[in-house]
């Protein structure tokens, strides 16, 4: 059976060299940038291309990236500033994993407020599934050409995006079993929203 | 002759083999299962949602209640991602001892694994062995950070305290009599370090009970071997990480390819398997286990020579001593600045993976400069491999799915989160 590890030193050391190049060539092709920050990489994509990059960074030989470790969405909505470097709202993040050749990749495309909506990649990493289906559930965002974009950790019928930044910590409704009903109903939360400590920027930390 | 249809099965999600709470609607076709659809979330807290409200420290918590059978692995992930974002680097005793803890919860994962697993295909004795060896783990658990399970025993810049030098006892009461606990007791004489070590010279021979029990046996062998078999490419294409992959025959293990902490130092095997079935996923656990025993020992030899300080003294980020906050005005300060505001990280985004028992558990922050995270992802490995189940059992009999399931090492706490 085939054991698909980086073999030899040296031979890594080439690889890696090769794939740098060809993935600042291949961002400059699909008009990404590529930011290095904290020893990872990062390459910005406008969503229209974020698909084709994608595959061509599966596809490619001197890229390789057979894994989708991860997939998540970020909210954007009232950042402190430090973040805004980007008009829209949303964000959707990609991590790459390459195993032959021993790599890792963010992928980040930015999504507008109004209309959320990206390329699905269940094409190109099967296990892309769930976790389009976890942004969705939990951010609003569209996968287009997802076989099957329903709901996937909140309850049955549930109503809203609970990661968003505009939904409340303690949500909008709670459940109890009601005796004469004979059922579980569900109410408008009882609990008052508190902080317990503040949320605190301190100047030399974004210095 | 009556027509025979498909009919439509739920399972869970209150059912023993379910592992918790999941809840499956599968489509058979007599005993044939055609499709799986899980329905996960039952036990989904919030916890990504719930860490952009708390300082970064107060988290350390949830990060235990994630996968709950290997909680320091995750809290490893949590503050390696932490300290890279401050680019505080631990003090290296500290980083033996993480990495001791790392191992120990693999092992104590690896165990309640195999038992549970076990118990779920039919072989019942197993789970009575492996949780006599899992009960000596809480322990030291217990004696070291003060919790059998939910440890919240390490911190950005290096764990909340040094390895305590008396391991607690046995005493004397109604139920169990002074030769009893003497003997009991015999192996709680010294340190924790101590009490460590004599678990490690006994385990290699509780391995092979296991193994005594499971590996040769035709039953056994009937309900895994060819059961749920994943090919390299296909476990890459499903996001597998840990056992499952390395069950398929990659090589690949986050603690000798991207190395953290003092992984490099240390000498350890990477068992893979061949057919990527089951029974290779058990051996490659199995394996596991023995090879986690011996990164133990050295750490043990290394950690009895080198003492030394086990926290960052940046107290900024670590509580001062409290013999100094008596007298220090400035001590007071960082004392009473840290508990009430916390501290704040620079901006930018940070990703870190370790390998947990389970496969890549990853941490993804976002800072805004806060003493908050502005968006925290959790990568659960479980995650990946729940997903794949559909794939995995279509075409097996329904007494595979739970087979499959137990293979899968599923825990509710990090697929929910």
């Amino acid at each position: 059976m085939t054991t698909l590890s980086p073999a030899d030193q040296s031979d890594r050391e080439d690889q890696k060299r090769s794939g740098e190049d060809v993935l600042t060539a291949l961002a400059t092709s699909f008009g990404a940038t590529v930011i290095s920050d904290f020893h990872e990489r990062t390459l910005i994509v406008d969503r229209g291309e974020a698909f084709a990059l994608l595959r061509s960074l599966w596809d490619s030989s001197a890229t390789r990236f057979e894994q989708l470790i991860d997939l998540c969405g970020v909210d954007y909505a009232n950042d402190s500033g430090a973040l805004r470097g980007h008009p829209e709202r949303f964000a959707v993040v990609y991590h790459l994993l390459s195993v032959s050749r021993n790599d890792r990749l963010r992928v980040v495309a930015y999504l507008p407020e109004d209309n959320p909506r990206i390329k699905s990649v269940v094409g190109i990493w099967a296990c892309a599934n769930w976790y389009e289906r976890e942004a969705f559930d939990l951010f609003g965002i569209l996968f287009d050409g997802h076989p099957d974009l329903r709901r996937l950790l909140t309850d049955y019928g549930f109503i809203g995006h609970p990661m968003r930044k505009d939904f409340p910590l303690s949500g909008h409704v709670e459940m109890r079993f009601d005796e004469k009903k004979g059922r579980v109903v569900y109410e408008p939360v009882s609990i008052d929203p508190r902080v317990t400590v503040p949320r605190v920027i301190r100047q030399e930390s974004t210095e | 002759m009556s027509e025979i249809r498909n009919y439509t099965m739920n399972f869970g999600p209150q059912h023993p083999a379910a592992h918790g709470v999941l809840r499956l609607v599968m489509e058979m076709d007599g005993e044939v299962v055609e499709r799986i659809d899980p329905h996960i979330g039952l036990l989904h807290r919030g916890t990504e949602k719930l860490a952009e409200s708390k300082p970064y420290n107060h988290s350390i918590g949830y990060m235990d209640r994630l996968d709950y059978v290997s909680m320091m692995c995750n809290e490893h992930a949590y503050v390696l991602a932490i300290e890279k974002l401050l680019g505080v680097v631990p003090p290296i005793r500290a980083q033996y001892i993480r990495v001791m803890f790392s191992e120990i919860t693999r092992i104590r994962n690896h165990l309640l694994w195999i038992a549970a697993h076990g118990l779920d295909i039919g072989a019942m004795a197993v789970f009575l062995y492996a949780f006599r060896e899992r009960e000596d783990l809480c322990d030291v658990y217990e004696a070291t950070s003060g919790a059998r399970l939910h440890a919240a025993y390490f911190r950005p810049g290096g764990v909340y305290r040094d390895l305590p030098d008396r391991m607690p006892q046995y005493e004397v009461s109604r139920v169990h009599s002074e030769d009893e606990v003497r003997q009991k007791n015999i192996n709680r004489e010294g340190s924790v370090l101590d009490f460590i070590e004599s678990f490690v010279e006994r385990f290699p021979g509780c391995v092979d009970e296991y193994e005594n029990l499971l590996t040769d046996n035709r039953i056994w062998k009937q309900r895994t071997v060819d059961i749920g078999i994943v090919t390299p490419e296909r476990a890459m294409q499903l996001g597998f990480t840990g056992p499952m992959l390395r069950g398929s025959g990659v090589e690949w293990d986050l603690r000798r390819k991207q190395p953290y902490e003092i992984y490099p130092e240390l000498e350890f095997d990477i068992p893979v398997g061949v057919t990527g079935d089951c029974y290779d996923r058990y051996l490659v656990r199995v394996e596991e286990m023995r090879q986690s025993n011996h990164v133990v020992r050295q750490c043990i030899d290394w950690l009895r020579q080198n003492p030394g300080p086990v926290m960052t003294d940046d107290h900024k980020l670590a509580p001062p001593e409290r013999s100094d906050m008596k007298e220090d005005m400035e001590s007071l300060i960082h004392h009473f600045k840290l508990f009430t505001e916390g501290y704040s990280t620079p901006p930018g985004q940070v990703y870190q993976a370790v390998e947990a028992p389970k496969g890549e558990f990853g941490i993804y922050l976002v800072s805004d400069g806060a003493n908050k995270p502005f968006r925290l992802k959790i990568r659960a490995p479980g995650f990946a491999h729940l997903a794949s189940l559909d794939e995995m059992a279509r075409g097996h009999m329904l007494a595979d799915v739970v087979a499959i399931i137990g293979t899968q090492d599923i825990v509710f706490g990090e697929v929910d989160r």
